[in-house]
């Protein structure tokens, strides 16, 4: 559900410039779900050249390329994934805004939850704290530790 | 214990400064090449200038060589190119793919810097390039005599970077595969 929310706002975000791209490159489907396909991943895609911009918004020569491969493959009838995978063949894990999860994105996949998980114990240890201090006029006394 | 909850947030800034500053000043835009450890992707292009119309990957095998992408609207391309003489003429084997160039230019581009290259195939569209996972020109990789693509290089080849990432790898590969193994 969250998933399909995000993808509908990226959607909505990423329509300004693909309508300015339409009038620039036009690829024909055999149907609308293709089109669709194509749309969400072009900007699933990162541009190697430029790269902070999904293929779909870049106008680098290379983004082009990447472009008509990618509407090639849709039309020869490859999934998502085989096209996503070909491309990360040859430019690796960069070119997808969707990392896979190995040793080398754990702290981007796992770091937020992390930070997260550590940061709403301290603020409850601290609410505690504060709680208990609250409770005693005797501050001087260490808190019980052990239960 | 209360002290040590309160360096949490010290030692988690910490280690994000390390983290970052590790990462400082690292060349974000050399990418590693995922396709090192392949076979270079077959193609059959057109030849620019030769006694044949078109090559395919079988050029690649039996002897060293190295892959290079350039175009004439390549302005590092021109930088380079003394040196890719240099290297042709002490006996390394270029082969030159022009990329989305115009067949005239190239040819005039060859005809007046001269020719390093032991074939130039014409690749228009930048198909061979795409499989290549090239983003730009120049680029050069070097290929095994088995066909297989050891490295990728970004940008201008000069002697600094032959002798510090090509000719290495070269030996090492060589001294592996000298020992009796004949697959990489």
């Amino acid at each position: 559900m969250r998933v399909m929310i995000s993808r509908s706002l990226a959607s909505l975000l990423c329509a300004l410039p693909l309508l300015v791209l339409a009038a620039i490159d036009v690829y024909e489907f055999d149907s609308p779900e293709q089109e669709a396909r194509f749309r969400s991943l072009t900007q699933e895609l990162r541009c190697p050249k430029c790269q902070n911009q999904s293929i779909a918004d870049s106008d680098a020569d290379i983004s082009g390329d990447m472009r008509a491969r990618t509407a090639q493959m849709i039309r020869d009838g490859h999934s998502d994934r085989e096209v996503v995978d070909f491309f990360r063949e040859r430019y690796g894990d960069f070119v997808s805004y969707r990392p896979p999860l190995a040793a080398n994105t754990a702290v981007l996949w796992l770091g937020p939850g992390i930070v997260l998980l550590f940061g709403g114990l301290l603020i409850f240890r601290l609410m505690r704290r504060a709680a208990r201090a609250a409770d005693q006029d005797d501050d001087d006394l260490p808190p019980p530790e052990t239960h | 214990m209360k002290y040590l909850w309160g360096l949490i947030p010290l030692a988690l800034f910490a280690a994000l400064a390390l983290l970052l500053n590790a990462n400082l000043g690292r060349d974000t835009e050399s990418m590693p090449s995922a396709l090192v450890g392949r076979s270079v992707p077959a193609f059959d292009l057109p030849a620019l200038a030769s006694n044949r119309d078109s090559y395919d990957q079988e050029i690649f095998k039996g002897r060293w060589s190295l892959l290079n992408i350039w175009a004439t609207w390549c302005p590092t391309c021109y930088v380079e190119h003394p040196y890719f003489i240099e290297l042709a003429r002490s006996g390394v084997a270029i082969v030159g793919v022009n990329y989305k160039d115009d067949d005239d230019k190239a040819r005039r581009y060859l005809a007046e810097l001269g020719n390093p290259y032991t074939e130039v195939v014409v690749d228009k569209q930048g198909n061979l390039a795409l499989d290549l996972g090239v983003y730009g020109a120049p680029e050069t990789f070097l290929v095994s005599p088995e066909g297989k693509i050891l490295l990728r290089h970004a940008g201008e080849v000069n002697a600094h970077v032959w002798e510090e990432k090509f000719v290495p790898l070269m030996a090492r590969y060589e001294a592996y595969h000298g020992g009796g193994e004949d697959t990489p």
